[in-house]
């Protein structure tokens, strides 16, 4: 189990075996004030990737995201960290159109990549998801070859003209997750015969074969063993060179280590946004604090 | 960046190709989805289309003079006089009440064909039951001949063939006009058994033998179905035979149900001497065929009880048994009820396995019990649709409508019991 | 007495067994200070007592009327003078419906031979010992098994592990009647099966290419002259399956897809029930419709085009047995598609790929061994399928790939084979029975194979 995974079930043992602090807990977060859109520290940037403003998400009647804007910048890292069930995972959809294909999720407000209009009913969402890359939770090779895994992007765009372009990209993004030294013998392998960390280190040299500009990463080392998630995120590091990252993850030393910016989401709302190291040592929220004191999980 | 920008407009300068390949993929479910409701919309169609007239009677109402020289008959409770008695004649004169021209031994012939055959043996009836009706004059309602009755119901269906005479014609056209013949509902297909005649043939015989029949599958395939399925999800140890009785249950429920009629031919008759034809058989032969289907959906049931229910149980010092019977089967009865009703309405449409243990046979009799001869709804309309006459096609579409009202009343039973009882753990 | 009425009378003594074991049982609780002092609840006496009480007695009772039948045949045979014994078993049920006629006073004494009628009283009088003998024997045994269980109520003996241990062994008998079924179905089809092939060589069944069954009636030369070669019957069938699997496979498949990627959830949950309707179509009214509708209008259409078929085409069987398995295979290729990780999906969709290609180079590779268990299934429907092609295929045996002409499958045979009156013995109405097991074999494969793959798909993904 990694360490995460440790420490999230830790947090849901706690809720679950000694409700009597739980709800004292409960108590204590509608004392402090959470004022709704108002969010502290450094949401905003110049000349930002990301321009979002005052954006609401809903599941039918509930509303999971309340209120939220924030500026990403380029080629920033940027995490995302909250409790369980506090929405980060959902805004973070929101960034490519994910939630699309849920029926009932509806998006409000303004979400702008580029200047252009990410929910705008004349947007493509083909070409929006060609330029913002996402790497999921699980890792989820398709069961082809690594080779096929990584030039599918490239196929159905159409990035390649001929089968040695395609070689080359694939070889370049394998490169670029660190893991082509480890398959290049055997590339027409299934992926699916992967460990977990290759699978994901995949996952990514996928997600960079189409060259996105910006990668979405739904916590991409929580099922994976500690050398492996350090494995990921040096790649992380190494990536922040050309893309703008977003980061969602459970684990506070991750957020630590591999962003510059981070942002404590609570419930729907985003308390705090701001330098990582600022948000770790002194927070300016008492719920930020109370988080990463590990007061509730 | 630029490259990441040049990749870009490649991407936006492919989509337009893309994206008619994705409404042509999406077209093609949507016609796929249409052909398959078209089917079934043309199916219904043509079945109603076909067989809404099979619910309607053509009759000739006729004042019958009972007169004892025409029938040649003096004493109605002499057998030997009814035996000899000529029973058509009144109809034949009250006929020609209607056409005075209609003379000769031709016309006569001619015009004692409009009612149908089973017209004499009414007058008989009649009188052998009320002697004292003779030389009175009755008002009788006859069932009209078949060919009568396809002129009135089908004279501009090309797909009927008439044939009745040019004269015969023009009497039904007459008669129609004076409301002596009329169309009606059809309460012969609702109260008798077969017949070789389409006009008093009907289903009450298949029905009641369809209702034995299941009454029999029911009785068995229910309860060893749900007692298969409670020891395979909860006594049944891991093991080679556990594993053995699963694939066979697996397997047959995808045997095709004409080797359940060989089976029930080669055992239940040639081995232990049953007879043929008869419920008992029929019901054994489709209990065997239905047990699988009971078996899958029960342990889908059981399997559906959360294990947390079983354990409060047997934290209290519940035995395993008192556990199943008393918490696990009463909370998956919905399931299993459902289950066991589709099966049933599945073994309710079977016929072929009912072909080979002789429930084809041609029977008058409406049966009464689960050891007389008998035929079943499906196997009627089998029969029906094979005949030559074609009255009776409308008869094989009005028995499958009734059948399918039947079978539509099942599974709407089945969506109702789940919908009323089932909980959501 | 007839067995349909000492069911009942079975049913009241295990009534009343329980009910004097539960009167039993609290009186003998009762000096001891009520019934916690038992072992077990006054039901579990009371209900192993109704057990003991009916089970032997049914047993018992089932083993006769299942052979009292035969066993009093035979004896009735046996009883026939020396010189009118029936040579073969098909003269042998001759006699004995004749005898049985006589005996039921369908057939009037007098017309037939005196041993015929000497034979008739035998029976009648053997059905009357047997009946009353039958009824003293279950009643007795019923009787003892209660006394047995009334005499057990004893504070000391635990009588729920005993009801429950029964109970568990009725349940796994229950369970067993699936392989009985099985072991009933592969012996109902062999031993007549051997016998055909001792009238007909096998290599002849499985190579021959004519089939004509109803010319071996001829008098003494049975077999010799019929021709049982089922390649024209293998054609047939496999001319039918194909055009209905043609039929349903890009229907079904194309909806399913439709249904599960597309499709609303208010379209999905009209659509559906309505698919599913199709599956619960009785076959004879699929083939009342394949026979009076589909066809002529085939028959119309290719004379419109100057083509020539049969009013009985294996076109309009195979069109209409493909509506029939549409749902079928929709509604598996529904289950496969859908049990292909979200995952999966949403790693394409991330990636930019359309809704489309997303299913064609991801989810559709994925799901092909579950889609492809899934046609097995339903090819070996189609293939197994009577109604439909008993009505709208024909007799006609011929070695055709015409979809237009007539041809005829196996089922078709076996059930015309079986229909009506049958000889026994001939070779006509055994290769019936070969027909069956060739049919058994097949489909049994079928299953097997299809059943293996989808279970192994289904491992992968959970």
């Amino acid at each position: 189990m990694s360490v995460n995974e440790t420490i999230s079930s830790a947090a849901e043992q706690r809720e679950a075996s000694v409700p009597v602090q739980d709800v004292a807990v409960e108590k204590k977060r509608e004392d402090m004030p959470v004022q709704e859109g108002k969010t502290v520290g450094l949401p905003y940037a110049d000349d930002p990737k990301f321009k979002l403003r005052n954006v609401e998400v809903f599941y039918g009647d509930d509303r999971a995201i309340k209120d939220i804007s924030l500026d990403i910048a380029r080629n920033e890292v940027i995490s995302f960290i909250g409790p369980s069930g506090c929405g980060k995972s959902t805004f973070l959809r929101c960034l490519n159109r994910m939630n699309d294909s849920i029926d009932i999720c509806r998006v409000k407000g303004q979400l702008m990549l580029d200047d252009e209009d990410i929910y705008h009913s004349k947007r493509d969402v083909v070409e929006l998801r060609a330029r913002v890359g996402m790497v999921f939770q699980k890792p989820n090779p398709f069961p082809k070859s690594i080779y096929d895994n990584v030039a599918y992007g490239p196929r159905i765009h159409g990035l390649a003209n001929r089968k040695s372009d395609l070689d080359e990209i694939v070889e370049n993004s394998l490169r670029k997750a660190g893991l082509w030294d480890e398959v290049k013998d055997r590339l027409d392998a299934t992926a699916t015969g992967m460990s977990g960390g290759q699978q994901q280190r995949l996952c990514i040299a996928r997600a960079i074969a189409v060259s996105p500009e910006v990668i979405l990463m739904d916590e991409p080392c929580s099922a994976l063993d500690p050398i492996a998630t350090a494995k990921v995120e040096e790649l992380i590091s190494e990536m922040s060179e050309s893309y703008t990252i977003v980061i969602v993850t459970h684990s506070m030393q991750q957020a630590a280590r591999v962003s510059h910016r981070t942002a404590y989401f609570h419930l729907g709302h985003l308390v705090e946004v701001n330098e990582t190291s600022k948000v770790f040592t002194s927070p300016e929220h008492e719920l930020t604090e109370s988080y990463i004191t590990g007061r509730f999980g | 960046m630029t490259d990441q920008r040049s990749q870009a407009e490649i991407v936006r300068q492919s989509l337009k190709r893309r994206y008619r390949k994705e409404r042509r993929f999406r077209l093609y479910g949507i016609v796929a989805i249409f052909i398959a409701l078209a089917s079934l919309f043309i199916l219904f169609a043509d079945i109603i289309g076909k067989g809404h007239t099979g619910f309607v009677k053509t009759t000739i109402t006729l004042d019958v003079t009972l007169d004892s020289e025409t029938m040649y008959l003096d004493d109605p409770t002499d057998q030997d006089q009814i035996a000899m008695a000529d029973f058509v004649a009144p109809i034949i004169a009250a006929l020609q009440d209607h056409f005075p021209d209609a003379e000769g031994r031709a016309a006569r012939r001619e015009l004692g064909r409009l009612v149908g055959s089973y017209a004499a043996s009414d007058i008989r009836d009649l009188i052998e039951a009320n002697p004292d009706l003779l030389n009175t004059t009755q008002t009788m309602e006859f069932l009209a001949h078949d060919t009568v009755s396809v002129y009135v119901k089908h004279a501009d269906d090309p797909s009927y063939s008439i044939r009745l005479s040019e004269q015969q014609q023009a009497w039904v056209d007459e008669l129609l006009e004076k409301d002596v013949i009329d169309t009606s509902f059809n309460d012969v297909l609702f109260s008798r058994g077969d017949s070789r005649e389409p006009g008093n043939a009907g289903i009450l015989g298949a029905i009641v033998g369809s209702l034995f029949t299941m009454l029999v599958t029911l009785a068995i395939s229910f309860p060893v179905g749900i007692a298969a399925a409670i020891y395979l999800e909860e006594f049944a140890p891991q093991n080679k035979i556990t594993d053995f009785i699963e694939v066979n249950i697996n397997n047959l429920a995808a045997v095709p149900s004409i080797i359940f009629g060989l089976l029930g031919l080669a055992v239940f008759i040639g081995l232990f001497g049953m007879p043929r034809s008869v419920p008992v058989v029929g019901g054994l032969v489709l209990a065997l065929m239905t047990l699988p289907t009971i078996i899958i959906s029960s342990r889908a049931a059981i399997k559906s009880v959360p294990p947390s229910i079983r354990e409060a149980a047997e934290g209290i010092g519940a035995s395993k048994m008192q556990v199943v019977l008393h918490h696990v089967v009463p909370l998956a009865m919905p399931g299993m009820l459902t289950g066991s009703i589709i099966g049933m309405a599945q073994a309710l449409g079977e016929t072929a396995p009912l072909l080979l243990i002789g429930m084809v046979a041609f029977i008058v009799d409406v049966p009464d019990g689960f050891f007389s001869s008998a035929t079943v709804l499906p196997v009627q309309i089998y029969l029906w649709a094979s005949s030559s006459e074609q009255g009776f096609v409308e008869l094989a579409s009005a028995g499958i409508m009734v059948l399918l009202a039947f079978m539509i009343s099942m599974n709407a039973l089945a969506i109702w019991l789940r919908k009323r009882l089932e909980r959501r753990w | 007495m007839q067995t349909a009425n000492l069911l009942p009378l079975i049913l009241v003594l295990a009534v009343a067994a329980y009910g004097l074991a539960f009167m039993r049982s609290r009186a003998v609780a009762a000096p001891l200070g009520g019934i916690r002092n038992l072992k077990a609840l006054p039901f579990y006496y009371a209900a192993r007592a109704a057990l003991w009480c009916a089970i032997p007695a049914l047993i018992v009772l089932a083993a006769w009327a299942g052979f009292e039948g035969k066993v009093i045949q035979g004896m009735v045979i046996s009883s026939l003078p020396q010189d009118v014994w029936p040579e073969s078993p098909g003269q042998a049920s001759l006699v004995l419906s004749q005898i049985s006629n006589v005996a039921a006073g369908k057939l009037n004494p007098e017309f037939v031979p005196e041993h015929i009628a000497g034979a008739a009283g035998l029976l009648e009088n053997l059905r009357a010992q047997s009946g009353t003998f039958k009824t003293i024997l279950v009643l007795l045994i019923a009787a003892l098994g209660a006394a047995f269980a009334w005499t057990r109520v004893a504070p000391h003996i635990n009588a729920r592990e005993s009801v429950e241990r029964t109970l568990r062994r009725i349940f796994f008998v229950c369970a067993a009647v699936a392989v009985l079924t099985t072991v009933g179905i592969v012996f109902s089809v062999i031993f007549e099966t051997v016998r055909f092939f001792g009238k007909v060589p096998i290599t002849e069944f499985l190579f021959g290419t004519s089939w004509s069954p109803q010319t071996a009636l001829r008098a003494d030369q049975v077999g010799a002259e019929g021709a049982f070669g089922i390649i024209p019957l293998f054609t047939g069938t496999l001319l039918i399956s194909a055009i209905a699997l043609l039929v349903a496979v890009p229907i079904g498949l194309l909806s399913a897809i439709y249904l599960s990627e597309y499709a609303s959830k208010r379209v999905r949950s009209t659509v559906k029930p309505l698919l599913e309707m199709l599956a619960g179509v009785p076959t004879v009214v699929y083939g009342f419709f394949a026979a009076l509708t589909v066809a002529p209008f085939i028959r119309d259409m290719a004379e419109l085009v100057g083509l020539e078929a049969s009013s009985q085409s294996a076109l309009a069987a195979g069109l209409v047995m493909g509506i029939m398995i549409i749902p079928f295979v929709s509604s598996l290729s529904d289950d496969v598609i859908n049990a292909v990780p979200q995952t999966l999906r949403d790693g394409s969709l991330a990636l930019g790929a359309t809704q489309s290609e997303t299913m064609k180079n991801v989810i559709f590779p994925a799901a092909l061994p579950g889609i492809i268990g899934g046609i097995l299934l339903a090819a070996s429907r189609a293939i197994g399928e009577t109604m439909i092609v008993v009505m709208a295929a024909g007799l006609a045996a011929n070695l055709t790939a015409n979809p237009l002409d007539s041809v005829t499958t196996v089922t078709v045979q076996i059930a015309t084979l079986l229909v009506g009156d049958q000889e026994f013995d001939s070779a006509k109405t055994l290769s019936a029975f070969a027909l069956g097991m060739m049919l058994f074999i097949v489909t049994l494969l079928l299953n097997v194979v299809a059943l293996k793959i989808v279970r192994k798909y289904r491992e992968q993904y959970d």
